[in-house]
This record gives C-alpha cells, sequence and structure tokens, in this order.
C-alpha cells in the first residue's frame, strides 16, 4: 500500500520523475484511457434525411442504441462533411421531444389519449373505408371514373422511394384517391 | 419539372453537383446555395477557388452573395426580366454558340404562319379564349408539321408527366426549318423579336437592378460559352414560387441553350431541391397528375376510355416516349399482378381518373368548403408551412379525421388545441369535430430505405436500430392499413373494389414488429421478367406483352441482380461517382450528354470532353454513361418511316424530344406559351412595365375568393415587397429543427430582415419588435437591420422589400409567427405551385396585438391603412 | 506522436455553423440557451462553457478584395469560426493549480473534467477569453480539440463537418506553411487586407489554432498582442522581493531608530 502511494501519488511521483505537472504525469486514468465515445460501435451507411444534397452519414450503434452521427468521407458528393442540420441528425433521433406513442384525440375532446397501435391501425382502416364508401364514385356519363375526392394524402417529400411507392400504389392504383400532394411541384 | 421538362426531355437537374467545378462561370439565382445547400457549395467554393466566376443574383445580399465574385440586388418577382435581358444580350451581341443552336436546338425550326407574339397582341400569344382562360396551342405548332386534326378539341397544359404528344406526325424529324437562322418565322428570329425590348435599360426599370452591373454580369457569363468554355446555373425555390415560375427556368433553360451548355461539363442546370427525396417523391409520385416515371395519370374525358385511348394521346412516334406503352403496361402488372391480363386492359380501367385540381391547393380549399372527410399527412407541416397557412389551418378543423405521422407532435397535429386561431377565438376546441390520430414515425436510421437526391442520385440508407416504442416507419404503415383494408376488400367484390382486390401486397415480414422487406418493394420498383422470376437490368428488357412488371421505369438497373441493390453501392470509382449508388436513368451522371460531342461524335474540345465516339470499337465512350443509344453512330440517318429511337438521327441529343432537339421554342406541352414572357406576380408594387395590359400570367389561377383575398398593384395600404426563404440553421416548417436544442439556439426568434431606410421611416430599432400585414394575415417578428436589404427603384419608384424566414410555428422550443401566414393560395397554370415571392405588405414598429385584437388591427389596415401605433391607440 | 493545428480561414468560411454543432453534438455539450441578440446571424455570441466554436458575423463598410456588389456603399459580410487557440504558452495551463489542466501529446491543451475543482483561476488568465466555467456543473470548460478523436487518428469533429473545408486539421508547421500559401495567395488576388492571426511574436509564442482574416484582429474580438499572465511571472516576484525587503528594513530602522 505504501508503494501505491509512493508510485500512484502525483505530487510524489511528480518529484521523483522531475516533472512540472502539466503533461502526461498530471493526467488522470479517465485521460489516459480516453477513447472515442463509438469505438468498437457497428456503424450502418446512410443518408442525410434534411436537404436534397443526399450527404453520406456514418450512423454508429451499439447494442440496439444510436451512438452517434458524422459524415461519410467516401462519398462522392459530400466527402464527410455536414451542415449543422446534418450534423444534427443524432439529436433529431434522441432529443426528448421525440413521440414514441400514439396520439388520439376524440371529436370535440380538448386533450388528448393514448391509444395502442393496433387499435388505432383498426380505426384508420374503418375510417377509410367509411368515407370511401360514402364518396366513391365508379363512373360518370358511362365513362370509367374509380375515384373518390373525399380523402386525400399530403407528404413525399421527406420520405423514401419504397414509402411513396406504396402510398400511390395503395392509395390511387387500389383505393382511387387521387387528391394525393406533396411538398414538389418543379 | 416542366420548364426543364419541355425544354430537354426530363424535368430534374441535368448535371451533377461535382461537375460543377468544371465550370468557367456560375450564376446562382433564384438560390441561396451557400445556405440551403452547404455542403452542396463546397463544389462551388472549389469552382471558385480555381477560377471560376461566382455570380449571384437576389433580392438580399444573403451568405451566398458574401462569397460570390459579383451580387447584384434584384426585385423579387422580377427574375423572368433579368434572365429575357440576358438572353437579349446573348442575342444582339452575337454571343451564342452558333453549331451548337444550329444542330441540338429547334432554333431553325420554322413555326405556324398562324402564331402571334407576345409583342404583336399585347401580351398574349395567339390562340387565348378570354373565357375559359386558357390557350389553344394549335398556331404555336411547327408549319406544316401539324398533326392532322382529329375533331378533338386541345388546349395547352402543362403538368409534371410527358407533354401529350400532339407532335406526333409522320416524318416530324423532317419539318421545315432554316440553318442559317435567317428565315422571318424561324424560332431564332421569332426568340429575337421576343425578347427585343428586354434591354439593360428594361431590366433596370424592372428588377430595380443597375445597368451596368446587369451588364458586367451578362458580359462574365455569357462570355463562358463556346467550345472551350461552359457555364452552369444553379436555381431553387427563388424561381419555382412564382406564377410565372415554370417560365422564369424556360429563360434560364433557353440562355442555356443558346450558349451551348447543357450536356456538357461544367454546364446544365442544377435544379437544387429543398428535401431528402423531392426528387424521389416526384418520379415515384405522391402527386395527383402523375404516375411513377412521369407517365400521365388517366385524365376524365382526355385519355382515360380505355389503354388504347392513353397510348394514342402519349404515345409519341419518333423519340424515346415510343416506348411508353412498355413502361405503363409493366406498371400495371406492377400494381395489379396476375389479375392484370390483356383482356382487361392490364387493370388501366381500375386506375382513378383526374377530374380536376386535386393538388395540395386545391383541395384545401376543398377541404375549406367542407369537401374532404379525411386526411393524411406524412412528413410535412402545412399547419405554418402550407400557403396561406392560416387558412389551411382552419381547413383542417372541416375534416371528419386526420391522421398525423412524423417524429414530432407539430403545428399540423395541434392545430386543435394550440394554434392562432385558438387564441384569437377564431376556432374553439369544442366545436372542432376533426377526430385525430397522431402516430409517431420512425426516423431515417431507424428503417431500410432510400432517397432520391438533387441531382438523380438513388441512394440507400441502412437501418441501424429499431425505432422506438410505437414508432413506425411508412411501409410499415402503408402495408399493414393496406393489408386491413384488402381484408375489407375480399370480402367485397364490386366494381369498385376490383383495383384493391388484385392490388399486390405480398411483401416478406421481417422481425418482431413485422416490417416488410424494403428490398422487396425497391426490386419491385426495378422490375421483373414474370416467368422467369428474374430482375431486369434496365428499361430496354421492358415489355408491352405483360411479361414484365416494373414499379418506375425510370429507374430500372437499381436492383439488377438478387445481390446487387446499386442505391447501396458506396465505391466510386471515378469523378462523377460510378461506383456510388444508381443516377436515373441508367446511371448517367450528366443528362443529354451527346451533346458535349459534336454532330460528327469528336468532342467540341479536349478540355471539355465528356463523352465521343469511338470508331474502332462502334460505341460512345467517355468520362460519364452516355446519355444516347451507346451503338447509334453519329452520322446514322433515320429511315422514312422509322419509330421510336430508330427514328431520331445521330447527332440528336435530346432523345426524349419527338425530335431529338433541345426546344428553345416548346410547340407543346405548357399551358402558358412556347417562349417565356414576363408578366408581374399577384400583388406588385407596378403596373407590368413590358404589357402594360397584360398584369398577370393569363392562365395562372389566383383562386380569388373571400377568404384569399388580395392587394391591389400597387396598393397603398401595402406598399413594400415581401420575400420568404430560409435560413441554414432550420428546415422548412421547424419540426426537424425548431424542437432540437442545438438548432433552435442558433436562430432562436423569427426575425424580418429590413434595411436601415425602411427602419428609420417606420421607426424600427435593431433587436426590436416589428409588425408585418398583409391583406390575408398579420406577423410579428424581430427587427433585424441590415444593409443587406436595400430598397431598389422600380419603374422610376423606390421600392422596399422585406425578408421574412419562413421557418416558425407555435410548437417547438423556439416558437414563432409564420411567416406563411401571409401567403396566397394560388397556382401557377402548369404544376400548380403557389406565389411565395414578391407579395406586398406593410410594416410598423412594436408587436402585434395578442388574440383577437389581432384580427382587427389586420382589419384596420385592410379597410382603413392606419398604423398599427394608432390601432392600438398608442398614437 | 505530432502537433496537432486548425487553420481556420474567414475567404472560405460561408457562416454555416456546422462547426459549431459538429463540436456540440460529439462532445454533449449543451444549448446555451436561446436568446436573438440582434447582432447579425450570430446568436451564439462568444466562446465559453457551453460553446467551444463560434462563429462571427461581421457586416462591415468595406470592400472584399475584387468582389463587386450592388450595394451603394462598399460592403461585405465576413464570416469566421472562432475556437481555443491551444496556445504554445497557455496562461490557463500556467494557472492552473490542481494540473487538471494539462498538454497533450498532440499539443493541445485540455481540461480534464473529473480533476477540475472549478477554482476558475483559468478563466481569468485565458488572454483570448475562451476558457469558462460551466456553473450548473461546476467546473471549467473549453474545446477539448477532439483529443478522444485524435487519440485514434481521427479528425476533430468541426473540421470534418466544414462544408467548404475552411477548418483545416493537419500538422502544426505544415498549416503554418500553408497559411503563408494562403496570404500570398491572397494578397495576389487583391485581397490586400488579409493576414494571419498567429501571434508568435508574443508570449503566447504562437497558437496551434491559427486564422487567416481580412482586417484587422481587434474586429474579431482578437487581442493584437496577446500575453500570458505568468509573462509578468519573473518581474512580478521580483518586485514582491523587493518590496518585502523594504517593508522588513524599514520596520527594523522604525525598531532601531
Amino acid at each position: 500500500m505504501i508503494r501505491e502511494l509512493l508510485t500512484r501519488w502525483p505530487v510524489v511521483w511528480q518529484i521523483l520523475n522531475h516533472s512540472d505537472g502539466m503533461h502526461a504525469d498530471a493526467m488522470s486514468e479517465r485521460t489516459r484511457d480516453l477513447a472515442p465515445k463509438h469505438h468498437g460501435a457497428e456503424v450502418a451507411r446512410s443518408v442525410c434525411p434534411y436537404c436534397a444534397v443526399g450527404c453520406g452519414q456514418l450512423v454508429y450503434h451499439k447494442d440496439g442504441n444510436l451512438i452517434s452521427i458524422e459524415g461519410d468521407p467516401h462519398s462522392p458528393i459530400s466527402r464527410g462533411r455536414l451542415c449543422p442540420k446534418g450534423s444534427d441528425s443524432y439529436e433529431l433521433l434522441t432529443h426528448a421531444g421525440r413521440e414514441t406513442r400514439v396520439k388520439y384525440r376524440r371529436p370535440y375532446s380538448t386533450k388528448w389519449e393514448y391509444l395502442d397501435l393496433e387499435t388505432a391501425m383498426g380505426m384508420i382502416a374503418d375510417r377509410v373505408w367509411d368515407s370511401r364508401e360514402r364518396t366513391f364514385v365508379e363512373e360518370k356519363n358511362g365513362e370509367t371514373l374509380m375515384h373518390t375526392t373525399a380523402i386525400a394524402h399530403l407528404g413525399g417529400a421527406t420520405l423514401d422511394n419504397e414509402e411513396n411507392y406504396l402510398i400511390k400504389k395503395l392509395f390511387a392504383a387500389g383505393l382511387g384517391m387521387v387528391c394525393i400532394s406533396n411538398q414538389a411541384r418543379i | 419539372m416542366p420548364g426543364l421538362g419541355t425544354t430537354f426531355g426530363r424535368g430534374g437537374a441535368t448535371t451533377a453537383l461535382p461537375d460543377l467545378t468544371n465550370a468557367d462561370a456560375i450564376l446562382i439565382m433564384g438560390s441561396n446555395m451557400a445556405e440551403n445547400h452547404p455542403v452542396g457549395f463546397q463544389w462551388v467554393m472549389e469552382a471558385k477557388e480555381h477560377g471560376t466566376k461566382l455570380i449571384h443574383v437576389d433580392p438580399r445580399f444573403s451568405r451566398t452573395s458574401a462569397v460570390s465574385d459579383i451580387w447584384a440586388p434584384l426585385r423579387a418577382g422580377s427574375d423572368l426580366m433579368f434572365l429575357g435581358g440576358l438572353v437579349n444580350y446573348v442575342l444582339n451581341n452575337g454571343k451564342e454558340f452558333r453549331e451548337y443552336v444550329v444542330n441540338y436546338t429547334n432554333a431553325s425550326l420554322i413555326i405556324s404562319e398562324d402564331f402571334k407574339d407576345t409583342e404583336d397582341l399585347d401580351g398574349l400569344f395567339s390562340g387565348w379564349d378570354a373565357e375559359r382562360r386558357i390557350y389553344d396551342p394549335q398556331s404555336w405548332a411547327y408549319a406544316n408539321c401539324c398533326p392532322q386534326p382529329d375533331g378533338e378539341e386541345h388546349f395547352a397544359h402543362g403538368g409534371h408527366g410527358k407533354e401529350s404528344g400532339r407532335l406526333t406526325v409522320p416524318n416530324l424529324t423532317s419539318c421545315e426549318h432554316d440553318d442559317t437562322l435567317q428565315h422571318p418565322r424561324c424560332v431564332y428570329q421569332i426568340l429575337k423579336r421576343h425578347f427585343a425590348r428586354y434591354t439593360p435599360e428594361m431590366v433596370e426599370r424592372a428588377c430595380g437592378t443597375p445597368k451596368e452591373l446587369f451588364l458586367k454580369i451578362a458580359e462574365t457569363f455569357c462570355c463562358a460559352s463556346g467550345p472551350e468554355k461552359t457555364g452552369s446555373i444553379c436555381y431553387a425555390v427563388g424561381w419555382t414560387q412564382h406564377s410565372n415560375g415554370v417560365q422564369i427556368i424556360r429563360t434560364a433553360a433557353i440562355l442555356q441553350l443558346l450558349l451551348g451548355n447543357i450536356g456538357r461539363p461544367g454546364g446544365g442546370i442544377m435544379a437544387l431541391r429543398g428535401h431528402a427525396s423531392i426528387q424521389g417523391s416526384t418520379d415515384i409520385p405522391t402527386l395527383y397528375d402523375i404516375l411513377p416515371g412521369y407517365l400521365p395519370m388517366p385524365r376524365f374525358g382526355f385519355d382515360a376510355h380505355d389503354l388504347s385511348a392513353y397510348l394514342k394521346k402519349h404515345r409519341d412516334k419518333t423519340g424515346w416516349w415510343w416506348n411508353i406503352d412498355k413502361y405503363i403496361v409493366s406498371l400495371l402488372k406492377a400494381y395489379y399482378g396476375e389479375g392484370a391480363i390483356k383482356e382487361n386492359d392490364w387493370g388501366y380501367g381500375w386506375l382513378p381518373r383526374v377530374t380536376g385540381d386535386h393538388s395540395h391547393q386545391g383541395y384545401f380549399l376543398d377541404m375549406m368548403d367542407g369537401k374532404i372527410e379525411g386526411l393524411f399527412v406524412m412528413g410535412q407541416n402545412p399547419a405554418n408551412a402550407g400557403p396561406h397557412a392560416r387558412l389551411e389551418r382552419k381547413a383542417l378543423a372541416r375534416l371528419k379525421w386526420l391522421v398525423v405521422r412524423d417524429l414530432v407532435e407539430l403545428e399540423t397535429a395541434s392545430f386543435w388545441y394550440d394554434s392562432p386561431e385558438i387564441e384569437r377565438g377564431e376556432l374553439r376546441t369544442q366545436d372542432i369535430a376533426t377526430e385525430v390520430f397522431f402516430l409517431p414515425a420512425a426516423g431515417h436510421a431507424e428503417k431500410d430505405g432510400c432517397f432520391t437526391n438533387t441531382q438523380r442520385l438513388v441512394q440507400w440508407h441502412e437501418k441501424a436500430v429499431d425505432p422506438p416504442g410505437d414508432a413506425r416507419g411508412e411501409v410499415w404503415f402503408m402495408y399493414h392499413l393496406g393489408r386491413r383494408l384488402k381484408e375489407k376488400a375480399k370480402r367485397d367484390p364490386r366494381r369498385r373494389n376490383a383495383g384493391l382486390n388484385a392490388l399486390t401486397w405480398d411483401y416478406t415480414l421481417q422481425g418482431e414488429i413485422q416490417e416488410p422487406s424494403v428490398e422487396e418493394i425497391l426490386q419491385e420498383i426495378n422490375g421483373r421478367n414474370i416467368a422467369q422470376g428474374s430482375l431486369v437490368k434496365g428499361f430496354t428488357e421492358l415489355k408491352a406483352d405483360g411479361s414484365t412488371d416494373c414499379g418506375c421505369w425510370i429507374y430500372s438497373g437499381v436492383f439488377p441482380a438478387p445481390d446487387n441493390n446499386v442505391a447501396n453501392s458506396r465505391n466510386a470509382r471515378d469523378f462523377y461517382g460510378h461506383g456510388w449508388a444508381f443516377s436515373w436513368p441508367a446511371d448517367r451522371r450528366v443528362l443529354y450528354n451527346r451533346a458535349s460531342a459534336r454532330p460528327d461524335g469528336k468532342p467540341w474540345s479536349e478540355r471539355k470532353k465528356l463523352v465521343w465516339w469511338d470508331e474502332a470499337q462502334k460505341h460512345w465512350t467517355g468520362l460519364d454513361v452516355p446519355d444516347f443509344n451507346a451503338t447509334k453512330p453519329p452520322d446514322y440517318k433515320p429511315a422514312n418511316d422509322a419509330e421510336g429511337d430508330a427514328a431520331l438521327a445521330g447527332d440528336r441529343p435530346f432523345i426524349l424530344h419527338p425530335d431529338g432537339l433541345g426546344w428553345i421554342w416548346v410547340p407543346v406541352g405548357l399551358a402558358d406559351g412556347p417562349l417565356p414572357a414576363h408578366y408581374e406576380g399577384w400583388e406588385s408594387p407596378v403596373h407590368n412595365p413590358l404589357y402594360p395590359k397584360q398584369q398577370h400570367n393569363p392562365p395562372a389561377m389566383s383562386k380569388e375568393r373571400p377568404d384569399n383575398q388580395y392587394a391591389n398593384s400597387p396598393d397603398e395600404r401595402f406598399p413594400y415587397v415581401f420575400t420568404t426563404y430560409r435560413l441554414t440553421e432550420h428546415h422548412t416548417s421547424g419540426a426537424m429543427s425548431r424542437m432540437l436544442p442545438h438548432l433552435a439556439e442558433l436562430q432562436p426568434e423569427f426575425f424580418a430582415e429590413i434595411s436601415p431606410e425602411l427602419a428609420a421611416e417606420r421607426g424600427i430599432e435593431n433587436g426590436g419588435w416589428m409588425t408585418i400585414i398583409g391583406i390575408r394575415g398579420i406577423i410579428e417578428a424581430r427587427a433585424l437591420v441590415t444593409p443587406r436589404i436595400q430598397p431598389l427603384v422600380v419603374d422610376g419608384k423606390k421600392v422596399h422589400q422585406v425578408g421574412l424566414p419562413y421557418h416558425w410555428g407555435y410548437r417547438g422550443l423556439v416558437k414563432g409567427d409564420a411567416a406563411n401566414d401571409l401567403l396566397s393560395i394560388s397556382e401557377e397554370p402548369n404544376v400548380r405551385i403557389m406565389e411565395s415571392k414578391g407579395l406586398l405588405c406593410n410594416v410598423v414598429a412594436g408587436r402585434r396585438a395578442q388574440g383577437r385584437q389581432a384580427l382587427e388591427e389586420m382589419d384596420a389596415q385592410i379597410h382603413g391603412g392606419a398604423t398599427g401605433a394608432e390601432i392600438r391607440g398608442e398614437s | 506522436m505530432t502537433v496537432s493545428a486548425f487553420l481556420t480561414d474567414a475567404t472560405l468560411c460561408i457562416g454555416c455553423k456546422a462547426c459549431e454543432v459538429a463540436c456540440k453534438e460529439w462532445n454533449h455539450v449543451p444549448a446555451d440557451g436561446f436568446n436573438f441578440t440582434g447582432n447579425s446571424y450570430d446568436n451564439t455570441d462568444a466562446l465559453g462553457a457551453s460553446t467551444w466554436r463560434h462563429v462571427m458575423f461581421l457586416e462591415q463598410p468595406a470592400t472584399l478584395g475584387p468582389q463587386i456588389t450592388g450595394t451603394e456603399d462598399p460592403f461585405r459580410w465576413l464570416f469566421l469560426s472562432d475556437v481555443c487557440k491551444h496556445c504554445a504558452n497557455a496562461g490557463c495551463l500556467e494557472a492552473c493549480p490542481t494540473g487538471a489542466i494539462v498538454r497533450t501529446e498532440v499539443g493541445s491543451v485540455y481540461v480534464q473534467p473529473d480533476v477540475c475543482n472549478g477554482c476558475g483561476y483559468c478563466v481569468v488568465s485565458c488572454p483570448f477569453g475562451v476558457v469558462d466555467k460551466n456553473h450548473e456543473v461546476g467546473t471549467a470548460f473549453k474545446c477539448t480539440f477532439c483529443y478522444d478523436r485524435q487519440r485514434e487518428g481521427l479528425m476533430p469533429a468541426c473540421a470534418k463537418a466544414c462544408p467548404t473545408q475552411s477548418i483545416k486539421f493537419g500538422e502544426l508547421d505544415e498549416l503554418r506553411q500553408r497559411a503563408h500559401e494562403r496570404l500570398e495567395e491572397l494578397q495576389q488576388r487583391g485581397y490586400s487586407d488579409a493576414r494571419i492571426y498567429d501571434p508568435e511574436e508574443t508570449s503566447v509564442g504562437g497558437t496551434h489554432a491559427m486564422f487567416v482574416i481580412l482586417g484587422q484582429p481587434e474586429a474579431y474580438n482578437f487581442p493584437p498582442a496577446p500575453e500570458v499572465p505568468t509573462v509578468h511571472m519573473k518581474s512580478a516576484w521580483t518586485a514582491a522581493l523587493i518590496s518585502a525587503l523594504v517593508v522588513v528594513l524599514v520596520v527594523c530602522l522604525a525598531f532601531m531608530l
């Protein structure tokens, strides 16, 4: 124990080693063991979800948890760089205001209620079916119409191609919805 | 889309971001690229460091202007005049790249003698129907090259899809033309007459840009032309969000064709889009008037009778769209699978027909009138970012039900209890019947999938972790919603459910949360040989006989083999990034690159070589995948009755067009004219100096009604011009930035930028408060007084401009009024985009009133022109 | 290991603040308050315990080299990302009584958060006003030069993120050389007021975070001649010793007389 005291007590050690107490000799164990927080983590190759430059991102994760997100140096578009929004992608997915439960508001209610996901899905399917039933028109003047103009969809520019594909496929080709729009025009 | 689509053939950026380093000059206009595409801007900075001249033209001196070689101010809403001035400069000073223009554009084509220009008709083109407010484009056709009358009515219309092929005639490729460009009715001469009055003096008068500065820009940019030089143009919504947005882009496209910059390294037009996959959401569209791959949606009474009627309207006999039958049939097979057979027209009759305005603006007005029962909103936030946001919030309250999917409880989900309308008593929570479902959404690192970026690059993002709690991606949501609806349809075999019953909806479900395989969906998008069960390698393998399916023909090739998801390839092997992701079409990075070689197939110059003909190997080769039939020799001449691509000669680079030429003149495909003309926006501080009798773009739609009013042009009550825009620190409606501490603190409050002169005039202090009032809304903002915004002299009078970043709303860590409360719901005639810049307002010092008084303050301004202080009894 | 350095170049900066955010995200630095300053686009205000990269926005009535603007009077808008200078002779390092502040093997100045006792001596000793105390946590914080990343050969988060590579990261001598080449190039291109900020001739002895700026250092809140407080140590102690002797002498004389 005295031996340990003599070797690990900084002031003793510094005197013995003629040090000035400002370099490695003054480093704590934490400092000596310092490593980047994504050391040993897995990495998923991703793309920034903000603007349309499509910067490459490296998503570091471990045991099902996100650790950090930074630029992908191999991207020929972004070369590893990110703007302030892209740099904040980790916070985008983990900040305190992120919702993780389904919320439901009854007609005329003044507050939200929580709802389980399966119930909500069933209710939404019912709403779609009922509205469509009331408003679908199969034909007009003998010509095919096969549409409803009473159910609409908005969104798409922030969604994946596969998501947009299914939305158009189900909503238009399946249900006959024509009021489908998103941020894009031109 | 149609600005670039009609001029060149495809609606999308024509080049790749790194290619900007090959430019000798870059014009950034209608864009604040350094702020809104900072990482893309690295290529511009690199170009500048190597001697490229960087020009920025914008109402404000922004972070892009700060690093440009030349910055010129211009009045918001006058961009077309400025660009027309550049066209005028080129034509009057002989700056066009003559050989390119004669060979690769339709400048030499002779136009019908029935055509009358806006210069002849005081601001209208021939064919205007004043009652129905549409054009008949018959007189816009090439002379003696018109299709035979078919007894059907034809009116000019635009849209996101390919234009209807009313150019389909025998021998389109040999219409009358004059290669000396002298014939008085050739496109070149009409162009010259059309733009004759867009002089530097007129530019100064209408735009407020000093003449000398305009000329300096014209000289700098237009000299980057010819075999040895190229210039690039970058634009964003500063051009698109206008009532003549498509035509603004058209003017730039014409300029680039005259200068011979399209299809060449360091040339092209970089359309800068604003969302992660907005290019994708146009290609594989969640839009109202198109199907995947820019196939038009069937339109009731037009092409909807059956598939052969559809093909008659859209199948061009010459050019690449000859293949449209393969694409529509393959799409229908992808949608309806085995149920789609030849006998039932491949299920064509199950697609819904379009009958009117089903766009965002159109149906929100219908929603306001109680005609929409239910709405899905996924990853968008109309409550504070939609045009005329006040009306949109009120419209939401008329819905029976609303489903909102997002990462946070954003403004659109909260309108019923937390919004200005609630605060002002215009809406009362207990009276709102809307049933609201909020479903938490998965973020990009929590799901597989791909985005398509602004340069048409399809990039896959890998799932890293599961989404938290009940959050799910849209693939999960749509699949399981569809599954439930298909179960209902199974028990209900009426005609209306035929499509839903036939819909192929069989994706492998994975994991605890039963998530459909996203790769399977991308494979469906890629396309398959159905019988063999194998993936196609590209759209040339698609057939019209039902043996192939394909969810989006332009993406075909993204997944050519079961273990080859090209969107997820990460080994860039050259400057253009081949080996990294998939650039549609067919991994071509610079579109129309045949034009980078001379008609004889050799590069225009060593310095600007990109793609060229290899005589030994008998195919096109070079630094990019040729955007051309790889084995068609440069001297190929088509037979008289040739069809499709075989009908285009070996020196016609614009292969989507029936004549293979770049269209300086657009004979068909746009609602508002074959050439762009300057009109004022819906609210303007001046009368149209060019056409006093025609203030606005004739077929544009104001959708004026009591709850969507307009100020006069000019209007004493609203003497200032405002423009809306983004900042680097935030993103669109703020749902992805104002909720995040690290971004919220960078720009915590909604501010308005005004000049020191305007501030002095209105008694507004820097850092203080100001209220901005328009005829449709009233908002307050912190004042940022800066010389970066300056008044301009327009048509002889001083016009002040007010800058409004539009990121704020009533939710989040940092809140503020929504700038888009001041916008109107209006529609440009081709794609129905709203006008968000160049509208009118008034400003007063101090905060606006709270509660209902705010409306009274607004009304007082509208009806009495009183100042805020007077209204509040302060003066 | 070699000595790392930053070269931050105002002529390449577009004021995007990616550096500020990338730093905060990597180092889990909290937000610093939501305060609108009205000072151009700078709501961050200054470096501090919770801001380790700070982008300045300078709207000036001057021309930017050969730039042509349509403003009535000369005008330019400059941006620069400020950071801890990691001085060759660091005031904070010399003042720290606990050994919390150390010089690392890459030449950076690092505050060990587990050792720091919050005495605040470093705060008053920095000639640039960089290091500061976080009053909730109770200890001092500043840029770590991403020491954790550098130990695995990774570049600091800010340099990696910077879209235009205004922030360059590399070896000290190499970046010093590049700074001089850049200065020459800028002057040739017409940026006559370009200069390098790297106070080698003062007691600070040069910084490992150097800057290429336009105009006077004062405009960027950079002291034109920063000094390490301990530069006065010898003379201060000598003066103290002499004073003490004089006092003792006077006291002795007083008793004797």
